[in-house]
């Protein structure tokens, strides 16, 4: 039912882990709903200079958040704002219809990351 | 690397005997059991003998069998069967909140049209309290139906109890055997039921075909109009092949018993003890001793079930959980919920069901790639505790 992409991604998810002093961190979703993530991001003159994942949930939602790890770093704040769920399922050669809406989390978590990195700066 | 077949609560593998014993029925003796002359007669004989083998299985006479296409058909003409005969002196059903989807959702199907159902809660084992059975029943009550072991948990009911006390208040009573027969001792007359339902390729025989035990002088209602087939409670032609395979399960589960039972209960045990022994945080879901021999169930806090099938599945190993995200409804299990799990260590369970082949190597195999692989998810997960 996954992509070989997925399956990829799934089994070696890349940038799993914490950023100890993130400049800003997003989280989505709810354990009680089977998905939840939290994305951590660097940012350097306004590039992602690092993103980090922890993702509870199925292999779709740990597809998405390694897939969205790789798709955020290097981009711009305003690159990164554009990154859509469906290019994150597109990234990853498609994910089963059923996934699409609850475990396709992970762009709504770099977004959410990005405006608590906007509203810590904003206070600043 | 060789696959390790443990979910044989969803399916098992057909046996070479029954596999040998079916395939005269499609290359040579093909005929249509009505038929009066002699190539239909062969297939006449096979389906009188496949049928005594069947009620040798579960205590019942020959003629008390009807085939099915299987354990979701066997349910839907016990339910609707009974309930469309007797709509006009009850209209009432008791059921439990664990049942199977198929008789669940067949009650679901009866309450919309004009019947009502009582679904007796179950305690945090899975097991339904007699008592509350007994306190549902009213004037108006049918029919009592409670499976006799649970498909995800394994536990399994006090049929025989409410079996007997559906008989004293006059309710025809039918149990759901789908998971139980050929894994435990079945028969209709200890467990004081009037139906019960069986599945073919559930001990190892063919997929799509099942039966029916309807206690005789029970009446119900055909589901399907036709030719008369089956004494009139399912028409159409037989189908020999499947029916043959069915039998031929039946009587090497008769025979294996025994056998079977005890090597999978020392398998289960073993399973269990070592999982919980060795992975923090973990549990069984279910009870400890009212279970199906082959039956484990266990959950992991912080671990979500489809990524601990997933990653199993790439260690060659199959199994299944109790988790929405693998279910096509992506509703959690109800039957977890039912025990009162909360949903986010609903999410966390899996289902091991082992089978007359499986061997303590493969067991500690699994339980090994267990430990690994929820250390490996709770290192990922963000509601891991941070120790």
């Amino acid at each position: 039912m996954y992509s070989k992409k997925v399956m990829e991604h799934f089994s070696n998810p890349r940038n799993v882990g914490e950023i100890e002093d993130a400049d800003g961190v997003g989280e989505v979703g709810n354990p009680v709903c089977g998905d939840m993530m939290t994305i951590y991001i660097k940012v350097d003159d306004g590039k992602l200079t690092d993103v980090k994942f922890k993702t509870f949930g199925c292999g779709a939602a740990i597809a998405t958040s390694s897939m969205i790890t790789e798709l955020a770093k290097g981009k711009t704040i305003e690159e990164a704002l554009e990154i859509s769920r469906d290019d994150v399922a597109d990234s990853l050669d498609g994910l089963p219809p059923i996934k699409m809406h609850c475990s396709n989390l992970a762009a709504d978590g770099l977004h959410a990351a990005i405006e608590d990195y906007q509203n810590k700066n904003k206070s600043k | 690397m060789s696959k390790i077949y443990m979910d044989h609560g969803a399916t098992t593998k057909p046996d070479p005997e029954v596999v040998r014993a079916m395939l005269p029925y499609y290359e040579e003796y093909f005929g249509n059991a009505s038929s009066l002359h002699s190539i239909g007669q062969e297939a006449a004989v096979a389906l009188n003998r496949s049928r005594q083998q069947v009620a040798d299985l579960v205590g019942a006479q020959p003629e008390e069998i009807i085939f099915t296409s299987g354990g979701t058909e066997s349910d839907n003409l016990a339910l609707k069967g009974i309930a469309s005969l007797k709509k006009n002196s009850g209209k009432h059903i008791i059921t439990s909140v664990i049942e199977h989807p198929a008789v669940l959702n067949t009650c679901k199907y009866l309450q919309d049209n004009g019947f009502k159902i009582t679904y007796v809660p179950v305690d945090d084992q899975g097991l339904v309290n007699p008592v509350d059975v007994e306190d549902a029943i009213t004037e108006d009550t049918i029919l009592i139906s409670i499976m006799h072991a649970n498909n995800e948990i394994g536990t399994i009911q006090p049929i025989e109890e409410i079996g007997t006390l559906a008989h004293e208040r006059g309710v025809l009573m039918h149990t759901d055997a789908v998971q139980s027969v050929g894994k435990i001792p079945v028969n209709v007359d200890d467990l004081s039921v009037d139906m019960l339902s069986i599945s073919a390729h559930k001990i190892h025989g063919p997929k799509g075909v099942g039966a029916l035990y309807v206690r005789k002088g029970t009446r119900l209602e055909s589901l399907v109009q036709g030719g008369g087939h089956e004494m009139g409670k399912r028409a159409g032609t037989e189908n020999i092949p499947g029916i043959v395979g069915l039998a031929k399960a039946a009587e090497l589960a008769a025979q294996r018993l025994d056998d079977d039972a005890s090597k999978m209960c020392s398998l289960r045990d073993s399973a269990i003890k070592k999982a919980l022994e060795s992975i923090p945080e973990s549990y069984l879901n279910g009870h400890p001793t009212r279970r199906l021999p082959n039956n484990v169930h266990l959950r992991f806090s912080y671990v979500e079930g489809e990524s601990l099938l997933m990653m199993l599945d790439m260690k060659g190993v199959a199994v299944s959980t109790g988790s929405a995200c693998s279910s096509k409804s992506l509703e959690p299990s109800h039957v977890l919920a039912a025990l009162g799990i909360p949903p986010e260590q609903i999410h966390g369970s899996l289902r091991i069901t082992l089978g007359r082949e499986n061997t303590m190597d493969e067991v500690d195999y699994v339980v090994e790639s267990l430990v690994e692989i929820v250390e490996k998810l709770r290192a990922m997960s963000p509601i891991t505790p941070k120790h």
